[in-house]
């Protein structure tokens, strides 16, 4: 093979392999990427929305709304202190989760109630899912420092 | 008075460091010899008063001194001896001093053990090495003082937060830092060549122990925190594609390809600005790394320490080293006599394919990791990328990587024989596909995990046959005993370090069988878990140094008969009233694990348990441990240490004497 031919071949197979490894990106952010809204905003969103798509609802878990129906399947609501989402979950609650705490569910939007496969408290007493924060900062009901306080 | 020693230590490292930085660059340059004999003493002695200011914090954390800021945040009097030392790098002041301690340490291994290397290509790496720890000390001094004094003093500390008291916060950051700060040795090596002009096949001989060490660690480094957020976390996840995750595998993709096109360099002379580029690929991915997980700017389940104005100063020093580099890289790069081009079905061929799929794979988990935040930062808008993002892109990339790799070994410099491989090779596809018909047929189910398990097994066969092809003519066993062993070290470790990736594949796939089960049980009741059985025989407390827990002595059962037991627990931490649930795992069988958690438990005494059977799992890790054995087993060959490198370069026309 001539050293115009090698190059040639180097070049091709490099171009091949970016290529599709730029279609599997493109393709991959189509379905892998899921966006995080707060329960006002998925309230506005709702229309305009693919019904199956998949997002991260954050907030804080409204006082007195958590009920187990039996074991391992809860409903509760996630509210900004402005719209409130009803959420149902079916397994254990992280360690953490408790009424008026912030929280983070991720799943789908069926018919008007959220049905999350996965829910993530905040880490410790001073942490809370950063989104969770900012949104609640936005919205005026955060106290620096000590985490919003409800009771 | 310790403390302040230990602050006034930094500040003259710092002094001492700028002035390494300067003096023997501007040696090497004027071709002065006693201006760049300057580097090697400073590097050692900057070593020691990073090292003498480490003890001091170290003892300020032993000695339980509240007076200083960071042991009173960090720390309590009943905390255990162990989390005691390792509590001085919990926390980000003091994970900063060790960033910048082993970034020392590798300035001084190579001032004293480069007694062959060229007085100007030592002066030069070891310049640029103190431009880093310059830098990055200005940082620790500027924004993360460890010594900051607390006036009065408090009686008792808010003690280490309970997640991080663990032994893996022992071994886990150690290792992870060696391997990121290990890269800055190769990154001051492509400076110094971009410098001087000049690079040859000896560069690529000096280069390969500190990156293959700076491999071996990393890899051990991003096993040990997997498995670390396996049994704690608590689900029995070990790996969430998280961008901290994320910006350890990112060096260590780029790294894998820089030991691999140094390989090509050294041998064949060719890539060579490549190599350069690689890296300084590795280790800017490093000092992004560092940015990510130091600067707060993600949501993690890691990020414990964060604030938002050293993020900054960490991105000024980002943007330095990587865009000077790079310019660096822009100007000079051209200078560099190009190496030669070669036949695509060759040994340097395949590891140029290697090359463009490990950078490739990388470029698809860095456009995953910063993605969301540049998305964020441009229109507002948040999300997340998670596990689906990741399995598609990367997945299908690493996979013809996988199919690759025994070939790679099999194909002869200069001119390969594909066919003649592929032949060689049949015993192992043969394996891999039998292996994924038996494991379907037994496991049933979905078919990826059998399609994964194949490959596996292809891979750690494929990577054994070149051995086993170089043994094959021995007539006795003794004979065929001796000539094993008189293979170079190098094949021996090339073939554990395939065969690992291999294994940890394996047990990747397995994940696929595993079984999960939720139930809420009394003690005494027997649960069910894939072919075990798991009872708690009762619940009760403990308490320990600064913690009380719940524990649940509990029983595994094979067929009625108790093989196991295991405590997993429920631990409240007094200082900071946090619970933190300790699982109970217990190894079976073929690495396969037995993981119980328990999630609550009631007033009634009634608990809610988390249960997984997870077959094979322990091969994730032990693959892991078998590829940086490899590595290591190759770092110890014989024929590739420094000096003989440095006699090879004396005579570049002379064959090796073996």
């Amino acid at each position: 093979m001539t050293r115009k031919g090698r190059r040639l071949v180097l070049i091709t197979s490099a171009l091949a392999v970016i290529g599709v490894a730029a279609g599997l990106a493109l393709f991959a952010f189509r379905d892998g990427v899921v966006f995080f809204v707060t329960p006002s905003e998925l309230a506005e969103k709702t229309a305009t929305m693919r019904p199956e798509a998949r997002m991260r609802i954050g907030g804080l878990v409204q006082p007195g709304s958590v009920q187990k129906q039996d074991e391992r399947h809860v409903s509760f609501a996630i509210t900004d202190n402005q719209t409130d989402v009803k959420v149902t979950y079916t397994g254990l609650l992280p360690d953490l989760f408790r009424e008026g705490q912030g929280v983070v569910a991720e799943g789908q939007l069926i018919n008007g109630v959220f049905r999350a496969d996965s829910v993530l408290a905040k880490h410790d007493e001073k942490y809370m899912p950063r989104e969770v924060a900012d949104s609640l900062k936005q919205k005026g009901v955060w106290n620096d420092g000590s985490g919003p306080k409800t009771k | 008075m310790i403390v302040e020693i230990g602050h006034y230590a930094l500040v003259l490292a710092l002094a001492l460091a700028i002035v390494q930085a300067l003096v023997p660059l501007y040696g090497a340059i004027r071709r002065d010899g006693p201006l760049m004999a300057v580097a090697q003493p400073a590097a050692v002695v900057q070593f020691l008063l990073v090292a003498l200011s480490f003890a001091a914090l170290t003892h300020a954390y032993v000695m339980s001194d509240f007076s200083v800021v960071n042991v009173f945040e960090n720390s309590h009097s009943l905390k255990p001896l162990i989390y005691k030392f390792s509590g001085v790098w919990g926390n980000h002041e003091g994970s900063m001093l060790l960033w910048v301690l082993i970034l020392a340490l590798f300035g001084a291994t190579v001032a004293l053990f480069s007694r062959g290397m060229p007085d100007d290509l030592r002066a030069l790496v070891l310049a640029v090495q103190s431009w880093v720890s310059a830098a990055f000390l200005l940082f620790v001094l500027l924004t993360s003082n460890p010594f900051a004094r607390l006036d009065p003093t408090p009686l008792e500390g808010r003690d280490l937060n309970p997640l991080l008291q663990d032994p893996g916060l022992a071994i886990h950051p150690p290792l992870l830092y060696i391997g990121y700060v290990g890269f800055s040795i190769t990154f001051s090596f492509a400076a110094a060549a971009l410098i001087s002009g000049r690079i040859d096949a000896a560069w690529a001989r000096y280069i390969r122990p500190w990156t293959l060490g700076a491999w071996i660690f990393l890899t051990l480094g991003i096993a040990m925190g997997s498995y670390w957020a396996y049994y704690t976390l608590g689900w029995g996840g070990f790996w969430f594609w998280d961008p901290v995750e994320n910006a350890s595998l990112m060096p260590w993709l780029a790294g894998t390809a820089l030991l691999h096109s140094a390989a090509v360099m050294e041998k064949r002379d060719a890539l060579k600005i490549w190599t350069i580029f690689l890296a300084i690929l590795a280790f800017s991915l490093s000092l992004l790394g560092t940015f990510l997980v130091r600067s707060g700017v993600l949501t993690s389940v890691h990020s414990f320490a964060s604030d938002p104005q050293r993020g900054v100063f960490i991105l000024g020093i980002l943007v330095f080293f990587i865009g000077g580099s790079l310019a660096l890289f822009a100007v000079r790069a051209s200078a560099l006599k190009p190496g030669g081009i070669f036949a695509p079905v060759s040994r340097e061929g395949a590891l140029v394919l290697n090359n463009l799929l490990l950078t490739t794979s990388c470029a698809t988990v860095f456009i995953g990791t910063l993605y969301p935040l540049a998305l964020e930062a441009v229109t507002g808008e948040k999300i997340s990328v998670g596990a689906p993002f990741f399995n598609l892109t990367f997945g299908p990339l690493f996979i013809p990587i996988i199919l690759a790799m025994p070939f790679g070994q099999m194909l002869a410099w200069k001119r390969g024989d594909l066919l003649g491989a592929a032949q060689r090779l049949v015993l192992a596809v043969a394996i891999g596909v039998a292996g994924m018909v038996v494991l379907e047929a037994v496991r049933g189910g979905p078919v990826m995990p059998a399609i994964l398990a194949g490959l596996a097994l292809y891979l750690i066969v494929g990577s054994f046959v070149e051995i086993y092809g170089r043994l094959r003519g021995a007539k006795t066993l003794s004979n065929m005993i001796s000539r094993a062993l008189g293979l170079p070290r190098s094949a021996w470790g090339t073939a554990l370090a395939h065969a690992g990736v291999g294994i940890t594949l394996f047990g990747l796939a397995a994940t696929g069988w595993g079984v999960e089960r939720i139930v809420t049980v009394r003690p005494g009741e027997p649960v069910a878990v894939g072919p075990y059985e798991v009872v708690v025989r009762e619940l009760a407390p403990r308490d320990g140094s600064n913690f009380k827990e719940l524990v649940a002595h509990t029983e595994v059962r094979e067929a009625g008969r108790v093989i196991a037991q295991m405590d997993p627990s429920r631990r409240s931490f007094t200082t900071r009233t946090m619970v933190r649930t300790e699982a109970g795992i217990v190894t079976l069988g073929a690495g396969g694990q037995i993981y119980m958690n328990i999630a609550d438990v009631r007033v009634d005494g009634a608990m809610d348990l988390r249960l997984y059977w997870k077959p094979y799992v322990a091969l994730i890790w032990l693959g892991c441990l078998i590829m940086s054995l490899g590595g290591l087993l190759s770092l110890s060959d014989r024929r590739l240490r420094i000096g003989i490198a440095q006699r090879a370069s004396l005579r570049p026309q002379a064959a090796p004497a073996e």
